[in-house]
């Protein structure tokens, strides 16, 4: 592999001053893995990286400093972000709750759950607390943790064998 | 290197296909038509329309045909009851969406989907629930959007990356909330935007100024030629009852292929101008009154007649080659050799040493194969965007590229070597290009540029632009409209010859108009005879012409004031006795200064023949009936010439006076134009120049006219001097 290519994204990057230091580092490191000129590969890590830094949610600046930190062209970013579930490009509650909904948790229970959770914060799916507290996101597919049912996914860690009592400890403990 | 075989099956007839080719480019070559949207010959695969899907055996389930490769021994079925079953279920998945609108579609008669629902889509739909819409985007004044047709088929996509090199369009979102977007409120501003108004196989995406003003079946298709630039791009004009309602792009490999630049596609909006002249009119006093034909056409001969001994003609570098010719034949048939249409050009010092055209010196499709290419003064992709579009191809095989321009101009490919030279500093820094090819070639300067090169400072950017050049085998060197405006062409020439003759490169002169070669072939320049001979005694350039005030002059489709901003051209002509202007077009600033207007044809109204850069000639016969009284330009030089008493003006068509330039060119015009072989002397000292970079929707009177490209981010641009 030729190293005269250049695949440092550093170069003359203004916007991704936006970016702060762990982020690009975060970035550099993912860049790494693949093959010089592949940079588009590391696409998903590096939102994942700036949604962080931004606490739960992408913004269009964000998403451009990303494409110039990457040198992509940004509609390829925004495409990236606005196919994932899992990047949100508006504003929302920095910690993401998913109660998983599909066959397995519904039979045990989830819809139930949901309307809890629901009625405990005041807010429905697809919403946030107004203390930009939790964001109760929309529906996931399944999050391959059935023999948990029923589950949920609280800012990637796995929460199974939920009751009402521990879906209540849980987000309590959110701050 | 040979290539493999492998022997398949296409439902049951053995067939030999190359390897690694995909089902659907062997089942097109043999005839056995597979339904598809997706696909296109000029794009990547995408496979993600499904609509493609055949059986093949052995598979367990139908494969799309468009990225499944061949295999020795594979039986493919394209009309077999499980790929019939598939193809349908496609077809009825993609119609679920899409709204059933095709009355009020403009694609509507010419629209993949509704052809192919008719040839696989069942006659009615299970789809009880609520279609989706989706919000319109805004691209702009040349593409409508109605986004809710959309089958994401990502042509367009595919197109702005791969074809057009700037990314403009993406898909947003999933499932069923994706859509085609550009980035928020952008519009799509390359100069090859409108071919995806071609690709989109629905009305997703339609021509915005044709909207909603015909149907695909009423008009009938002419072949045309583009009047714009060198290339000359094949067109289909769309004509009902006379009128032109829209061009499309006619497939021309060898040229165009299947691509217009949206010069080319939209400036027929220019030929209905409310600025188009209807009748003849006569100037009497400071009234202007219209009159018919015959007073008009006796008002001029009679003013041309009367100053015959000071007359200077300037033409369009787009008018047909037959009025070039014809034109040249009245002056000359006076007396005057005062013909030019290098409006632009500012120095003719060395004109004597001209090619017999000015051209590419290759063929147009070569440009793809080059390796090494040197463009000097050319905002290539404003000035001759299809070529710009087949450099970048080349550059994608890794053809090095080097600029020397007044500007960084954005482009599409990468770059080589660039370097930003000021008029002043051009000719200085092309000889410095000279020096670092002459030393890394261990060569001597030829004795008539080697004063010029004493001096020079070789620098690090001169030698890249050298090795640029240098690079593989087939090399290129292209002056461009930059340099050709430049008041120090000659030497510039001079260098680029020494320059292409060391580095066994070809030099092109990509010279401005439709016919800016054919007008050296049709004798529309001073210095040449129709037929490429030296004119026995040179007349006016088009700079002289309108340096100094001659006592009547014949505009033929030019507009010099417009065309040559920095030529005083409205002063001098003011001060002439008689200007007989043969246009399509009215102006208060022609009014201004003419004093007799005969209404000529557009380019779509006439029949003609254009000489492209390679020296090709194209013929095309007229498609729309013309505005108003206007008539073809070559009819009204001819009447003239007859009213001249000039003799051999009787030709009944413009295929006989075609025929009769034919004659004069011989073999000798063919597309290998001779190479310049002059041996200017060259001094690189200079004081001062301004070159203007004369925008893209600005560089004839058709396409000044051409609304919509008026409207769009370029045609807002004004012109820049350098």
């Amino acid at each position: 592999m030729s190293n005269e290519q250049d695949t440092t994204p550093e170069s003359g990057a203004a916007g991704s001053a936006l970016l702060a230091a762990h982020t690009r580092a975060h970035i550099d490191q993912w860049v790494a893995k693949f093959p010089p000129g592949r940079q588009r590969s590391a696409c998903i890590e590096a939102l994942r990286a700036a949604q962080e830094q931004n606490h739960g949610h992408l913004t269009r600046p964000l998403m451009d400093a990303v494409a110039e930190y990457l040198r992509l062209p940004p509609i390829q970013v925004y495409e990236v972000a606005s196919f994932y579930s899992m990047f949100e490009t508006h504003p929302c509650g920095r910690h993401h709750v998913s109660i998983c909904t599909n066959i397995s948790c519904m039979l045990n229970g989830a819809e139930a759950l949901v309307a809890h959770a629901e009625r405990k914060l005041g807010i429905k799916l697809d919403e946030s607390t107004p203390d930009g507290r939790i964001f109760l996101k929309e529906e996931h597919e399944c999050l391959a943790a059935c023999t948990g049912a029923p589950m949920m996914m609280v800012d990637h860690v796995f929460h199974e064998h939920l009751t009402a009592e521990k879906l209540d400890q849980i987000l309590d403990e959110l701050k | 290197m040979a290539e493999e075989f492998v022997n398949i099956e296409i439902n049951g007839k053995p067939v030999k296909a190359r390897k690694g080719e995909m089902i659907i480019r062997v089942t097109d070559v043999n005839g056995d038509y597979v339904p598809r949207f997706c696909y296109h010959d000029k794009l990547s695969v995408a496979a993600n329309c499904r609509m493609c899907l055949v059986e093949v055996e052995k598979a367990p389930k139908p494969l799309p045909a468009c990225a499944t490769p061949v295999a020795e021994g594979m039986k493919v079925f394209t009309r077999s009851p499980k790929a019939i079953a598939a193809q349908r279920a496609v077809m009825e998945f993609l119609l679920i969406n899409h709204p059933l609108d095709c009355p009020i579609c403009d694609q509507g008669g010419e629209c993949e989907l509704q052809d192919l629902s008719m040839g696989f889509g069942r006659d009615f739909s299970r789809f009880t629930e609520r279609k989706r819409s989706v919000q319109d985007e805004n691209l702009g004044p040349l593409i409508a959007t109605d986004m809710t047709r959309c089958i994401h088929c990502t042509r367009c996509i595919r197109f702005t990356e791969e074809i057009a090199g700037v990314q403009e369009l993406g898909m947003i979102g999933r499932g069923e909330g994706m859509k085609v977007r550009t980035y928020i409120e952008h519009t799509v501003d390359h100069e090859l935007s409108g071919n995806v108004i071609d690709l989109c196989p629905v009305g997703a995406l339609v021509s915005k100024p044709y909207r909603f003003s015909a149907r695909a079946w009423e008009m009938t298709a002419v072949p045309l030629i583009s009047p714009h630039d060198g290339v000359g791009s094949n067109l289909y004009g769309h004509v009902l009852r006379g009128k032109l309602m829209r061009v499309v792009p006619r497939q021309n490999e060898a040229i165009n292929e299947i691509w217009l630049a949206d010069r080319d596609r939209f400036s027929y909006e220019g030929v209905y101008s409310p600025e188009r002249l209807r009748r003849p009119m006569i100037r009497q006093g400071e009234q202007w009154i219209e009159t018919d034909w015959e007073s008009a056409l006796a008002q001029a001969a009679e003013g041309l007649r009367a100053h015959a001994d000071s007359l200077g003609v300037l033409a369009s570098a787009s008018s047909t080659l037959e009025e070039l010719y014809l034109a040249g034949r009245l002056a000359r048939g006076l007396g005057s050799g005062n013909i030019d249409c290098r409006q632009r050009q500012r120095d003719f010092r060395d004109q004597q040493a001209d090619p017999l055209f000015s051209g590419l010196g290759m063929r147009i499709a070569d440009v793809d194969v080059l390796e090494g290419l040197l463009v000097v003064g050319a905002n290539l992709r404003r000035e001759v965007p299809i070529l710009a579009h087949r450099v970048r191809k080349a550059a994608g095989r890794g053809a090095t590229v080097g600029l020397l321009n007044p500007a960084a101009f954005p482009y599409h490919f990468p770059i080589a070597a660039a370097l930003e030279s000021a008029p002043a500093r051009l000719v200085g820094d092309l000889a410095a290009v000279l020096a670092a090819a002459l030393e890394a070639a261990g060569k001597s300067a030829p004795e008539h540029v080697a004063p010029a090169l004493a001096g020079v400072q070789v620098g690090e950017p001169h030698r890249a632009l050298a090795a640029a050049l240098t690079h593989g085998e087939r090399r290129a060197l292209w002056l461009g409209a930059l340099a050709l405006r430049h008041p120090r062409f000659a030497d510039l020439r001079s260098l680029a010859a020494v320059l292409a003759e060391i580095t066994g490169a070809s030099l092109g002169i990509l010279a401005e108009g439709a016919n800016g070669a054919g007008a050296y072939l049709a004798g529309a320049v001073p210095h040449r005879e129709a037929g490429g001979g030296a004119a026995a005694k040179p007349g006016l350039t088009a700079a002289d012409m309108l340096a100094r005030p001659l006592a009547a002059y014949v505009l033929l489709g030019s507009e010099p004031w417009l065309d040559a901003p920095d030529s005083g051209a409205e002063r001098t002509l003011a001060q002439a006795r008689c200007v007989v202007a043969i246009t399509p077009f009215d102006s208060d600033a022609l009014r201004s200064v003419a004093h007799v207007l005969l209404p000529a044809g557009t380019f779509a109204e006439t029949s003609g023949t254009y000489v492209n850069l390679e020296g090709l000639w194209q013929s095309q016969s007229g498609a729309a009936t013309p505005v108003g009284e206007a008539r073809p330009a070559w009819k009204i030089l001819r009447v003239l010439g007859n009213l001249l008493d000039l003799s051999g003006f009787e030709y009944l068509s413009s295929e006989q006076v075609r025929d009769e330039v034919a004659g004069l060119c011989g073999a000798s015009s063919a597309y290998t134009a001779p190479r310049y072989a002059g041996r200017h002397r060259v001094t690189t000292e200079i004081a001062a120049a301004r070159v203007v970079d004369v925008p893209m929707y600005w560089i004839d009177a058709l396409v000044r006219r051409a609304a919509s490209l008026q409207r769009t981010r370029e045609g807002r641009t004004p012109a820049v001097t350098y």
